[in-house]
């Protein structure tokens, strides 16, 4: 519970656009070199914001294996255990690639992981649509707090935080400009305008 | 979204292109090996027929347990309902057995509205075709369809698209939902039929009204063709089935004074021979069969979006509130 | 037998006076009246009317008693400030017979609360084929001079012919349901701009029209009295209004409803709207009003008509026609005729009292409100406001359109030949009746 004088803290940021470009890149090498050169790799974008990344991703692979990468996208709407919490809500388009997912390795990406429940909706969706060879996951920020046996395997930059803390991810494709943020979560939920605030606290 | 179903009239811009959008993005399951989806799990839904309509309550129910619901069919033949149990006593049954959504198809118009608005149940109730009155998922199917061809794309609405219904537009639900959702959706709609068929007070109606076909035909983007039940004729709505379908049944002559873009359409059942002869029937213009597909996912989008999130009592407040928490929980993540 | 003196009452609404009623008469009328009287009234601020009069009540004794008897039904009367109504014909059995009205007049007679005046069948069974023993109804003890097939329509042309002839002998008069059968069937509400949206089968007006214009011309072809029953539309009006003007001997009722609601409450698809005839449309529910204003209709009647409410919890097509419609109708007056300024209080004792004791020929109500008549009077509150709560009322039945609804006005007291039948506002007990 926050009292009146125990204000909330306004968000400051932890990766800017360079910051995110650079994990980007180092995520595409690992994912060569653990993937033996990504042969049988399939890109999918979690929405909203792991399908820009997978974008990224996807045009940084291409530019370092030379061959176009296989490119998704995943909505697990449907497949959320926390449907009954909020209003239906509109479905994102969920779009797999020609070649589709049977023995294929795919690499799912979001933007925050945290407690693990959007990934293992994205896992059940993954298995009504076909049964890859496995299933890798990549993600911008690793926030902790996990409420389910879930690793990534490819870690942009891990941000121990508390509950208390919101963590945003806002990138140039949805929201104008490349940045990590985070902050008190009262503060997030009281002023949405801070955090679209173009100055930002250094 | 509301809670209900009962009307096309109660579908918003907004609220109907939701549909469309979602049952777009539910289109692409039939062409899945696993053509289902958890999303309706331990969600229990009546389909409540007391009238025959195999093909409206099999899509329902295909649409149901593609979505994962417990689905009950309760016909009313050769249950308490034909033994004279009444609605009020049926409802109270569902609502005991735990119904989270009852479709409901009965021959008296308003049964569906009568159902929404008493406290005999709580769940939601969607509206599949009541007496005379309206059918709105077939609305909503159809308009999918001619979006579909006429204005494809997400978000899109079917702006400045003629429609012309023809035939028996005094009985027919499917012609006034879709009046009441083609003028939401922004096209223009023209009735084409005998006089006897059309309703007193249809000049009030948002659309125009014509006795001549031919004169219609050349200014269509769809043209959709009602059923005419032989019956009427018994009634003397017209004369004979010859003379009906000379001057309004759709035959390969008419078809060719469409325009090359223009799709037939037919909510089925089709009565080969009166309004529709077998060559138009069977011509790739023709999207009846298109228009059973689009409805099992037009009906999996109603379904979700009445049941898929929180139920809300009719408390905006409530709903807002947890709107706010929603949002902050995804700025959580 | 009690004595009342009635002090400060509005003689139809006219400056206050006082009223002395014993041993069933009206004793005296003035104005600081120093009278020894049982009981005294303070009746300031109330009006005094004469006891109403209903032409068209179901009491559905013999036969429904699961939604009225006669009992309930003119305890229901006595709290709308009826004296007398005429208890329609389709009962189970139908009193289509001499030993049928008895039974009715009789059970009326128990009652004690208010006269009940058995209304005949024009044909055997309500079915239009035969005529009932019209004469005989006449001869019984129920004296009957009202015949109607109410409920359905006389609609073959010699039968209504022989039968508007025939009451001729004994001064009686053919209160006519009309409804073209073949225009109406399977018929859900009134055809129009609503029936067409709701997709409910359309009653058109000229079913109803068709028939008030052909029994008028029967009337005056052979010189007899018609009396149209709860006519509804704007062209039934103008009909009416013709046939008066040539001089014919035509009659005809509105209900209060057809004065107040319009078909687009059926929007609602709340069977509770459902009537026979329909609402109709608001150009109809003015020319009614009007149509009452001018005399061109001389009564209003209620159309009572308790359904027990399984015939109304259910969908509209599955529902029964009727209104229970005693107990509010002089607060619907008020709304329609009296607060619109179409009809003073004076005008509405002659549409509610006067003229229906007429057309009925109960010589024993309807008179002036003045010294020696039986004292059937009314004491109605005017300036009450309320909302109309069914679980308070007399009849056995809920199916009221005015549920929730404010409406003006409230009966006080009701006096049925110097007996009161109700007092503040409530049933006097049966032992009490005297």
């Amino acid at each position: 519970m926050t009292t009146q004088t125990d204000a909330p803290r306004p968000p400051h940021q932890v990766l800017d656009g360079a910051d995110i470009a650079r994990v980007i890149t180092r995520i595409a090498h690992e994912i060569v070199e653990r993937a033996k050169g990504a042969d049988d790799v399939v890109l999918l974008g979690i929405h909203t914001r792991g399908v820009h990344l997978a974008r990224r991703l996807h045009a940084r692979l291409t530019q370092i294996t030379g061959r176009e990468i296989p490119l998704g996208t995943l909505d697990i709407t449907m497949y959320r255990d926390d449907l009954r919490l909020k209003p239906a809500r509109a479905l994102e388009h969920t779009e797999i690639p020609a070649g589709g997912i049977d023995g294929k390795l795919v690499i799912l990406i979001d933007d925050v992981l945290f407690s693990g429940r959007t990934i293992r909706a994205a896992l059940d969706a993954l298995g009504d649509i076909g049964r890859p060879r496995a299933v890798q996951l990549a993600v911008l920020v690793d926030r902790g707090h996990r409420e389910l046996p879930i690793r990534a395997d490819y870690v942009g930059k891990n941000l121990p935080t508390s509950l208390r803390e919101a963590v945003q991810v806002r990138l140039s494709d949805a929201d104008g400009m490349d940045a990590v943020l985070v902050g008190d979560r009262d503060y997030a939920a009281r002023s949405s305008q801070a955090l679209a605030a173009p100055t930002l606290p250094e | 979204m509301m809670r209900h179903l009962v009307s096309a009239a109660d579908l918003s811009r907004d609220d109907a292109l939701l549909i469309l959008d979602t049952a777009e993005e539910l289109a692409q399951l039939s062409g899945r090996a696993v053509k289902k989806l958890p999303t309706l799990r331990g969600r229990t839904v009546v389909n409540l027929f007391f009238e025959d309509s195999t093909r409206t309550k099999t899509s329902f129910e295909v649409a149901e347990k593609r979505l994962s619901a417990d689905v009950i069919n309760f016909a009313a033949k050769g249950s308490s309902v034909a033994k004279g149990e009444s609605l009020k006593d049926t409802a109270l049954t569902l609502q005991a057995m735990g119904a989270d959504a009852v479709v409901i198809r009965h021959h008296a118009s308003g049964a569906p509205a009568r159902l929404a608005q008493s406290d005999w149940l709580h769940g939601s109730v969607i509206n599949a075709g009541d007496g005379t009155h309206e059918h709105p998922t077939q609305a909503l199917l159809d308009a999918f369809t001619m979006r579909r061809h006429l204005n494809p794309g997400l978000g899109n609405d079917l702006a400045g698209r003629r429609i012309t219904i023809v035939g028996d537009v005094l009985h027919s639900r499917v012609a006034r939902s879709n009046v009441l959702l083609l003028q939401t959706l922004g096209a223009h709609v023209t009735f084409v039929a005998p006089p006897t068929l059309l309703p007193i007070g249809i000049k009030n109606w948002p659309c125009e009204v014509s006795y001549d076909l031919d004169a219609a035909l050349a200014k269509t983007d769809a043209l959709m063709m009602l059923r005419v039940q032989r019956e009427r004729m018994n009634a003397a709505f017209f004369p004979t089935e010859r003379e009906y379908s000379r001057r309004y049944g759709l035959h390969a002559g008419r078809l060719a004074k469409l325009p090359e873009h223009a799709i037939v359409m037919h909510p089925g059942p089709m009565v080969r021979g009166m309004e529709i002869t077998a060559e138009v029937a069977d011509s790739p213009r023709c999207t009846v069969v298109e228009q059973v597909a689009n409805g099992v996912s037009i009906r999996m989008a109603v379904l979700y979006l009445l049941l898929g999130g929180a139920v809300f009592t009719d408390s905006p407040a409530e709903a807002a509130r947890t709107e706010t928490r929603t949002e902050t929980n995804e700025a959580a993540q | 037998m009690t004595s009342y003196l009635i002090r400060n009452a509005q003689l139809l609404g006219g400056p206050a006076q006082d009223i002395h009623i014993a041993d069933g008469v009206i004793r005296e009328i003035g104005t600081g009246l120093a009278i020894e009287a049982d009981v005294d009234i303070d009746a300031h601020g109330l009006i005094a009317l004469p006891g109403l009069v209903d032409l068209h009540t179901h009491l559905r004794e013999p036969g429904r008693e699961d939604a009225e008897t006669v009992l309930t039904g003119t305890q229901a009367a006595a709290k709308g400030g009826y004296t007398a109504v005429h208890a329609m014909a389709n009962t189970f059995p139908v009193a289509d017979t001499a030993g049928v009205v008895e039974q009715v007049w009789r059970l009326g007679q128990a009652s004690g609360y208010c006269d009940v005046q058995p209304v005949g069948a024009v044909t055997v069974g309500l079915e239009g084929k035969k005529l009932a023993e019209l004469g005989a109804m006449h001869d019984s003890a129920a004296g009957v001079r009202v015949f109607s097939d109410d409920g359905k329509c006389v609609d073959d042309a010699v039968i209504m012919r022989r039968a508007l002839e025939y009451v001729k002998a004994f001064d009686g008069v053919v209160a006519q349901h009309a409804q073209e059968p073949r225009l109406t069937e399977g018929a859900q509400m009134n055809e129009g701009q609503v029936s067409g949206e709701l997709g409910l089968g359309g009653w058109p007006a000229v079913a109803e029209e068709a028939i008030i214009a052909r029994d008028v011309l029967l009337a005056a072809h052979v010189g007899s009295r018609l009396h149209v029953c709860h006519v509804s539309t704007a062209g039934s009006v103008e009909l009416i209004r013709w046939a008066k003007a040539k001089g014919w001997d035509v009659t005809a009722e509105v209900t209060p409803h057809h004065l107040l609601l319009t078909d687009e409450l059926v929007r609602s698809y709340d069977p509770v709207y459902k009537v026979n005839p329909p609402l109709r449309t608001a150009e109809d529910v003015h020319a009614l009003r009007e149509a009452l204003a001018d005399g061109t209709i001389d009564a209003v009647a209620t159309d009572h008509a308790p359904h027990p409410a399984e015939d109304k919890d259910c969908e509209w097509a599955a529902a029964a026609m009727g209104m229970v419609g005693l107990e509010t109708a002089l607060s619907v007056v008020q709304q329609a005729m009296v607060e619109t300024g179409l009809l003073n209080w004076e005008g509405v004792a002659d549409r509610m009292s006067h003229r229906p004791a007429r057309i009925g020929r109960l010589s024993g109500h309807g008179r002036p409100v003045s010294v020696g008549e039986p004292a059937n009077l009314v004491l109605f509150d005017p300036a009450y406001r309320g909302t109309v709560n069914p679980d308070s009322f007399a009849t056995r039945s809920r199916n009221t359109p005015y549920r929730g609804l404010d409406l003006p006005g409230r009966v006080h007291a009701t006096f049925l030949r110097g007996a009161a039948t109700v007092l503040a506002g409530e049933l006097v007990e049966p032992g009490e009746l005297a």
